[in-house]
Order: structure tokens, then sequence, then C-alpha cells
């Protein structure tokens, strides 16, 4: 294996700074690790499209800024020339986007997202688009139009969802980083399958212009990366206000790469960290629960004072989330009819009417669980049920909100276990969507209030990563980065290292590599 | 609160333009009918004293100057159209029998 691609981002760019790398080298290393270990029957299938000449291209480019020197050079982005790679619901100019949908296949955006333009101007070569659940919807990729993602750490099992691609990417060494979304814990559900970093921004602190909406009061882009610090990097590069965005927030991007190195001193000393009584216990695998209760006691000995606390109502937290987020998605996936764009389905017989195209253009182009979610969300809509099913969903959105407040009254971070279970095998849970739903139990409760999460590599349970997750109150980002790269800097001192690297060894899958 | 029915789920499917044979109606409805029972208790959880919270954080409505910003050209938005015509997304009649 290239010992490029081992590198976190952080040290990527201090080498492609001093010139050891070149950004073509740590280009062609990835192309070359994604040619081997992604394509073909057993292959990890993270990309769903790879953009190798633009990726080159753009490597190309920086190279030769950086050998000319000079004012041009030194303006350089810090992560300029590193590459990324981005989950397929973001809308990026000449490759397409399919949302992982076959009503999308072969959709060109006319324009780039807020984030894909930051990250075109700090010239960071776009690898190619990672594989999610069809407008991510799902917790395992499984619900893809284009076939699933294998978990790098065993391939017979799920790296989690929606964003699956992004996670298993940067698990299997395909890429340093990636961009992800999340809108009840698809980025950090996968982060926690796969032993690999991610975090879910305060709502608003990342524009959503360009991420295809599935539920836009809940949805926010964030980054996907191996360790705190790239996260933090990357979050500083995507964040801020975006005028596109009605509801980005107008204020500066908080220090996060600076509270990562605070953070990584191991020091917790004054910070008082809050566990959630009701997101552990019951539910929760024993394995999970015991990284967990050692990832406490480390948090304890680094000087972290550690409260519980109660949040009664995120009893009612799933219930509400699959009220509230289907709502938005019968909303929000109104505009996929075949008029405009998408790909368009005729009636086989009866009157040619436009709904009647519609009705099968829709019938074709979605998946069972992107219908099964606008069917629950029109019925929650609709006309007597209102009250009793998306009001009263809102008005538990008020509790879980008053319950965080009453907890972040009592500490400054709160913890939990990021999943209640390890990574399950490939289609275990395909018929039972409420059990794939319960999989997001502990992520959910961050996006309805709107607050920031991180998850964080908390060990093995029977060989397979368990994650370990931290919330922050809205605007206190910086303070999950701190307490994250605490935890992860006295794990990684237990363990010799980054726990990825405890990961098998994957075999070379193909020598064709994807399209 | 009622039982969710086959009907319902027809109805349902005809409200958000969703083609369903009969077995993924039948499907369906009872997918439903377990995912609305596990989530029901989320009506009684609330009393009418609580407000309701439609976003996470507080917003007011933004406002900007009406200056024509970057826009898609004509070709640009007809790029992805199923079907066009002189500069024109073209759907099939509108009305039954036109």
């Amino acid at each position: 294996m290239n010992e490029i691609i081992k590198l976190s981002a952080a040290d990527l760019a201090a080498k492609l700074r001093d010139g050891s790398v070149t950004s073509t080298q740590a280009v062609q290393a990835h192309l070359d690790r994604i040619a081997a270990v992604d394509g073909g029957d057993r292959g990890v299938h993270a990309f769903l499209h790879l953009n190798a000449e633009e990726a080159l291209a753009v490597a190309a480019e920086v190279d030769a800024i950086r050998a000319a020197g000079g004012a041009e050079a030194e303006a350089l982005h810090p992560l300029a020339g590193v590459p990324i790679a981005i989950k397929d619901l973001i809308v990026t100019k000449g490759q397409p986007t399919t949302a992982g949908s076959r009503f999308l296949e072969g959709w060109m955006s006319p324009y780039d997202a807020t984030v894909i333009e930051k990250i075109r101007a700090a010239k960071l070569p776009m690898l190619g688009k990672t594989n999610l659940d069809e407008f991510a919807m799902g917790s395992s990729t499984e619900h893809s139009a284009f076939g699933d993602t294998r978990n790098p750490w065993d391939l017979d099992r799920i790296p989690g969802g929606s964003g699956g691609g992004s996670a298993a990417a940067v698990a299997a060494f395909e890429a340093p980083l990636a961009l992800g979304t999340d809108t009840g814990g698809s980025i950090r559900q996968p982060g926690a399958v796969t032993g690999t970093v991610g975090v879910k921004p305060t709502y608003g602190g990342v524009s959503r212009y360009g991420a295809i909406a599935m539920a836009s009061s809940l949805d926010q882009i964030g980054p996907v990366t191996r360790t705190v610090l790239d996260s933090a990097l990357l979050h500083e590069l995507i964040g801020g206000h975006d005028p596109k965005d009605s509801t980005s927030i107008d204020q500066p991007v908080p220090e996060l790469a600076a509270a990562a190195a605070q953070g990584a001193s191991g020091d917790l000393t004054g910070v008082r960290v809050g566990v959630i009584r009701e997101l552990q216990g019951e539910g929760y695998d024993a394995g999970v629960q015991a990284r967990f209760d050692e990832s406490l006691e480390l948090l304890r000995s680094a000087g972290a004072e550690i409260v519980e606390v109660s949040c009664p109502n995120f009893e009612y937290a799933l219930g509400a989330y699959y009220l509230i987020m289907p709502s938005e998605v019968s909303s929000n996936l109104a505009k996929f009819d075949g008029v405009r764009y998408g790909n368009r389905v005729l009636p086989t017989e009866g009157p040619m009417t436009i709904e009647r195209v519609m009705g099968a253009t829709r019938s074709a182009g979605f998946g069972d669980e992107v219908k099964r979610r606008i069917i629950l969300g029109t019925y929650a809509l609709s006309a007597g049920y209102y009250d009793a099913y998306y009001g009263s969903a809102q008005k538990v959105r008020t509790l879980i909100q008053r319950d965080f407040e009453a907890a972040f009254a009592q500490a400054d971070v709160l913890v939990s276990p990021t999943s209640p279970v390890v990574a399950f095998p490939l289609g275990s849970k395909l018929d039972d969507p409420l059990a794939m739903y319960l999989n997001d139990v502990a992520t959910i409760p961050a996006n309805l209030a709107g607050i920031p999460g991180i998850t964080v590599p908390g060990g093995l349970s029977e060989n397979l990563p368990v994650g370990i997750q931290f919330l922050a109150p809205a605007h206190e980002d910086a303070r999950l980065y701190r307490a994250g790269a605490a935890l992860e800097k006295l794990l990684e001192d237990r363990w010799g290292g980054p726990l990825i690297n405890q990961a098998p060894e994957l075999a070379e899958s193909s020598k064709e590599g994807v399209a | 609160m009622p039982a969710i029915s086959r009907e319902d789920v027809a109805h349902l499917a005809q409200l958000a333009h969703l083609e369903m044979s009969e077995t993924e109606l039948e499907k369906m409805t009872g997918e439903l009918g377990v995912i609305v029972n596990a989530i029901k208790s989320v009506s009684e959880a609330a009393g009418d004293d609580v407000p309701a919270t439609s976003h996470p954080l507080p917003l007011v409505n933004v406002m900007r100057e009406d200056v024509v910003g970057q826009t898609l050209t004509q070709d640009e938005a007809l790029l992805n159209a199923p079907d066009a015509e002189d500069g024109r997304f073209k759907v099939p009649a509108i009305l039954e029998g036109e």
C-alpha cells in the first residue's frame, strides 16, 4: 500500500507544503487505491462516479503554483491539493449527481453547491461522487439504486447510511476527506460503524445550497474524515454564511482547528461531560456499552467532570422525527415530477395526461423506502391527522430542545454511544423498516434541536468499530472538537495508534476499478 | 386513532402522484401500520401549553435588495428536460381528452 494514502489530511497537506509529496502523486495514489479495492463483486463500492481527469488537472495546477512560488503559492488554502470525495447528494457541475436514485440517473447539475464552490476555490481535487441511500433515506446505504457499499472492516456488513459511501471511502483509504449530509445521523452513524470521524455542524453552520433537500429543517452538510483535526479543517473550509441559504448563520465560523489542537493535549480539566441517561442501556449492544463506559473512565482520568443528565422526552424523539422528516420529504420530493428534469416514464395504458405521466415517472423512479416516506408524510400532513401527528411532533421538538437546554445547564458537552449497534450484515434489516429506523435513535435528537454532534472511534466490539458521540449547544461546535480530539488522543495512546490501523487489509477486488 | 387501511394508502398514493400496484399497496399498508403504531405515542407526549417548533434555531425573514444576480441561461435550464420545444418544457396533455 502506498504510504501517501495512510496520511491524515493535515499531514498530507504539510507534505504538500514542504514539497516532499506533490498533489499529483497524492491524487494518483488515491485513484490507484480506488482502482484496487472499490470495483468488482467484492469491492467496497464507495464511489458511483470517478472524476479522475478533473482531479488530476486541479492537482497539476496546485503543483505548478507551488513550484512557481511567490504570492500565489503563499495564498493557497492550507488544504490545497488534498483530494476529497463528495456524497452524491451534493450537486456538482461536470459530474453527474444521482442522489442514489434511478430518477436522476445521468442528471447533470447546471450549478455547483456552495460547498463545492468553496472546495473549488481552495483547490481540493475532487475524486468523485460517493454512494448513499436513495435521497439520503436509510441507515445502511442498501437503499441506493446503484448497489450496496461494503464496510471495509467486514465486506459482508453495512457501512451505515445514508452516507455509507463517504464513510467507507475514508475508512478504506480511498480518500482522506469526504463530504456528507446528516438529517438524522447520516454522517455520524456511518462514521461510528466504519471507525471514522464525522461531524454534523450546528444547523445553518454550513450552507445547504446545492444539497438535494430531504428534510429542510433537519438537513446539514458536514465533514467525514479519519481524524478530529481533519474534520475541523474541512469544517472551517465549508462553513460560513451564504446569502443563497436563508437558514445559514450570519456569524463567523468558530475556531475549530484550534479547539481540536487544544483537545489533543489530552487535558479536559474543568470540562463538564454530561452522560445522557436515556441514550444507553436497553437496546444498546453490550460491547457498545462497554466501550462507552471505558471512554467515560478515560475522560474522567483526563480531568473531565462526569455528570449524569436526564432527557426524558427523548423517548418520543424517534417518533417525532418519523413524522416531521417524512412530512418535509413528501413536500420536498414533489418537485421530482419528470417535467423539468429526471427520467420521464410514460404510462403503458390509459389516458396520457401529465398527472398520469407524473404517477408513472415517480413510481418507476423512486425505490420502496422513498415511497414509504412520501406516503407516511402525506398521511401525517393530511386533513384530520395534521394536529395529531405533525402538530404533536412539532411540540415534541420543543420538549426535546428544553431537555437539551436543561442538560447543557449542567454540562458543557453531552456524550452517548453514536449507534446502539455495530455494523450489521447486509440484508439483515431490509425487510423490517422499523428496525432500520432504530439505528438512528441516538443521533436524531441533535437534528431535531439543531445542535452539533461528532462521532469519534471508541474501540471495537466483535472486531467491529464502536462510535462515541459528543453533542454541544448550538453555535458551540468548537466544544465538540476539543472533547473529540481529547478522547481520540487518550484512546490512541492506549491503542498505540489510530483504530483504523486495526482494520483488516483489503484484498485487490478488481483490476479495472469502477466506471 | 384508526388503523391505516389499504384504501387510505391508495388515496395517499394518488395524492402523492405515486402509481402503485395491488401488491405494493398491500405491502405498504402492512409496513405503515407497524410504523404508525410505533410512533403514535407522540400525539400524547405534549400538552396544549407546549408551543410547536417548526425550525431548530430562531430565524427572522431574510431580505435583500432586488438586484438581478447570476441566473441559469435558458439552455442550462432546459439541459436536463425530458422533453423541450421552442425554449420551453414540453409535457403531455394537462387535461384528459384534450
